[in-house]
């Protein structure tokens, strides 16, 4: 079962959360990001160019003009191989645990994978940075102490929905992880 | 949800397979429609509505049906498949060899299930048989997992005998379907992101928790894998080997002649266990790296002659460096930067550096005709590697810029004094005293010529402080310009020598063999049928491999923080910059 819905994110960027219901144990969540956009794009082109030609009128070497170019290439695909991040999905398995992927927008996909018996809970948190922002996050069980907290995990980190999408995700992984807990307090 | 329709358990094999069967298929009772209402055995504990996962080999997706070979891990509620026992078998003799497996490789290796491979039209009998198999080797759960041939339709059902504790869940479990590669599950090693504090390496049982008790499983039942459905063995066994013969001959013969040569590098480097194999491969593979750039650096160095250019050219650029020294120190003597130094103090300490310098090209001049035949043979030793002949080159330059060094420490030893002294003077001046007892300063009552004389000594020492600082200022840069260029070549042969090469080569090459973690992908799915789910390994990031496989360096980096560096140097104390912490200091 797939649904499409469309939010906002915190800058008031759109982005589309693309939900799959696999099974009863098995949900994916995919948020994507807003695209390059093309004014920027140039934009940044343009004032390299401009300094490089101001550069070449001062010292009347070629070789400005063809770093500049070089320069604007490599950081093009640098910024598009190592920072811009098309796609983050939420893959949450009941019983056996939570993946995230983040698709960069040169097609390179970096996965992390946290099983089931580390995972604590999964919440809604709240941060305050020059505005008050939500972010989801998973909490991380610690070994030494039973009730203790040994790490948070932020998710959606480049996303960075607002409170309604956060709490339509959130809604989905508290059924999943609420299998985990009930059979836990029986035993 | 999740569970499968009944049709499945009507499957069937064919009729020439019902001669060699074991035992004929109407002698055994039915047992699992019923479950006897026994006490619960005190089996597995598992956690009760926990979804079933049950692990399967790729290679395993195309195996002709049989038992399903593997371990269960009741506290994950996983059941991890090793291999699939084909038909005909003997129950006796693969109970036999399971058993043996078990004490090889001290992994619980039991018959989980059956495997069912089916073509388009289902054959009633199959499925009494395969149920009657569960009465054979009993395990708890029972598996089956069964699949149409050619289509992607799977179904897997997993039953109990026992009466579960929760009246409400039935007897059925729900399952999903992990798919794992074997042979890379087999030859990875995982790498933890925080190492667990209590780690022994010897475990009898395997302690991995989570997904790392499914690498331990595959990775330490070697012995399961030895024989093959295609040798002639009492038991016929599916796993991963039993993929990969190539179809083209010429591949064949040369992954056979490329064995011995395999064989032969993991002999040598099989003398230690596993655990640290690739850090002696690493240093292996560093040294190799080391002596091969040494050997073309020597190539380059004996062609047309270099050693003899640079032999001539040293002697010219030692004396270029001692002439622009005796300028610097012309220009120190005058009025540095319109500076007015003292002249008496100025003129006594220029002469002493001047002739210092006069002696030092003495003998430089002295050994000039012997500089060649040296640098013949200490290029030799670039045979050796790249690093020694940067660290040779590290002690040719310290042993040429011998001056500069000398005259740091006397402008410092100079400059040390006098702010002793000034300190000293100073506590004096204003009545007080050090307490070299009680490492502190207390107040004391001098008499008048006492101080008439401190006051004195204080103020000459003040005005001749430019002077000295002026000199010890510049020394002490030309020092750490030295210092530097040698720091930089002992990065360098730092860098040489502790580079993980083979890790990071093998991350290239190789990505399974380094996993920080695994990755799930869900394959198609539709509405009724189990979850498929196919686990890959997730390679370890490069810069987490350089930290985690990095040979130790030699460690002579200077141990001082900035801040205890510019202490040292505001006080004249000398600097020592290799010598490490803990030394003894003069």
């Amino acid at each position: 079962m797939e649904d499409e819905q469309s939010f906002s994110d915190i800058c008031g960027g759109r982005l589309a959360l693309q939900r799959r219901y696999y099974s009863p144990s098995c949900r994916e969540f995919c948020l994507s990001c807003p695209r390059i956009s093309l004014r920027s794009l140039t934009a940044v082109t343009c004032t390299v160019w401009l300094a490089a030609y101001g550069l070449f009128t001062l010292c009347e070497n070629s070789m400005v003009l063809s770093a500049a170019i070089f320069i604007t290439l490599l950081g093009l695909l640098g910024y598009l191989h190592f920072v811009k991040i098309d796609q983050e999905t939420l893959l949450i398995i009941d019983s056996l645990g939570i993946q995230m992927t983040s698709s960069y927008a040169s097609g390179k996909e970096s996965t992390t994978f946290i099983e089931m018996g580390k995972v604590k809970d999964v919440v809604i948190n709240e941060a305050i940075y020059m505005k008050v922002i939500y972010y989801l996050c998973i909490l991380l069980k610690d070994p030494v102490e039973p009730h203790g907290i040994s790490q948070v995990v932020p998710l959606f980190q480049s996303a960075k929905p607002r409170l309604d999408c956060l709490i339509e995700v959130y809604k989905s992984c508290q059924e999943i992880l609420a299998h985990q807990k009930a059979p836990s307090t029986s035993l | 949800m999740g569970l499968v329709s009944r049709g499945t358990a009507a499957a069937g094999l064919g009729p020439a397979r019902a001669a060699v069967r074991p035992r004929p298929p109407d002698a055994v009772p039915n047992l699992i429609s019923t479950p006897p209402p026994e006490g619960a055995a005190p089996g597995s504990s598992r956690i009760p509505s926990m979804v079933l996962k049950a692990f399967f080999p790729t290679c395993c997706a195309s195996a002709d049906s049989g038992l399903l070979v593997g371990r269960w891990v009741p506290e994950q509620s996983s059941a991890v498949v090793l291999a699939v026992v084909h038909f005909p078998f003997i129950p006796i003799q693969v109970k036999e060899l399971l058993a043996q497996v078990q004490q090889a490789s001290r992994v619980g290796v039991a018959v989980l299930g059956t495997w069912c491979h089916r073509r388009q039209e289902p054959e009633e009998s199959l499925g009494h048989f395969l149920e009657g198999l569960g009465a054979i080797f009993s395990h708890e759960p029972w598996l089956q997992l069964c699949r149409e041939r050619g289509s992607k339709f799977w179904s897997c059902k997993a039953t109990r005998r026992q009466v579960p504790t929760c009246p409400a869940t039935s007897g059925e479990d729900q399952v999903m379907l992990v798919f794992y590669d074997q042979r890379k599950v087999l030859l990875s090693q995982l790498h933890p992101p925080a190492a667990l504090p209590d780690r022994q390496a010897g475990d009898a049982t395997a302690s991995a928790v989570g997904l790392a008790a499914v690498f331990d499983t595959v990775a330490r039942s070697e012995a399961l894998f030895r024989s093959d459905r295609f040798d002639e063995g009492p038991v016929r066994l599916s796993h991963w080997q039993s993929e990969g013969v190539e179809a083209s001959i010429l591949v064949e013969l040369a992954k056979w002649a490329a064995g011995p040569i395999c064989l032969l590098l993991t002999c040598l480097l099989s003398l230690v266990s596993a655990a640290s194999a690739c850090r002696k491969a690493n240093m292996l593979v560093s040294v190799l790296l080391d002596v091969a750039l040494g050997l073309v650096l020597l190539s380059w160095l004996h062609r047309k002659d270099r050693i003899g250019q640079l032999a001539d050219a040293l002697i010219p650029v030692a004396d270029h460096v001692a002439e622009e020294l005796q300028h610097l120190l012309q220009w120190l003597m005058g009025a540095p930067a319109g500076l007015k130094m003292n002249r008496a103090l100025d003129q006594v300490l220029g002469r002493f550096f001047l002739y210092h310098i006069h002696l030092w090209i003495g003998y430089i001049h002295l050994m000039s005709p012997f500089i060649e035949c040296i640098l013949w043979h200490v290029g030799l030793s670039a045979c050796l590697g790249l690093t020694v002949a940067l660290s040779i080159l590290s002690d040719i330059i310290a042993l040429l810029t011998f001056h500069i060094y000398c005259f740091y420490v006397y402008g410092a030893r100079l400059y040390c004094l006098k702010i002793y002294g000034l300190s000293s003077l100073w506590r004096l001046f204003r009545g007080k005293k050090w307490n070299v007892l009680r490492q502190r300063v207390d107040s004391c009552s001098y008499d008048l010529d006492q101080l008439f004389i401190g006051t004195l000594l204080f103020t000459i020492l003040v005005f001749l402080l430019p002077t000295t600082a002026l000199y010890y200022l510049v020394f002490t840069l030309l020092r750490l310009l030295v210092v530097t260029v040698q720091g930089l070549i002992h990065l360098l042969v730092d860098l040489v020598n502790s580079l993980p090469l083979y890790s990071l080569g093998l991350r290239l090459c190789r990505p399974y063999r380094l996993a920080a973690g695994v990755k799930f992908r869900v394959l198609e799915h539709e509405a009724g049928s189990p979850l498929l789910l196919l686990m890959q390994i997730n390679p370890l990031s490069y810069s987490r491999v350089v930290h985690t496989y990095r040979l130790p360096s030699c460690g002579c980096h200077p141990k001082h923080s900035w801040g205890s560096l510019c202490r040292k140097l505001f006080f004249g104390e000398l600097i020592y910059p290799w010598r490490q912490r803990g030394d003894k200091q003069d």
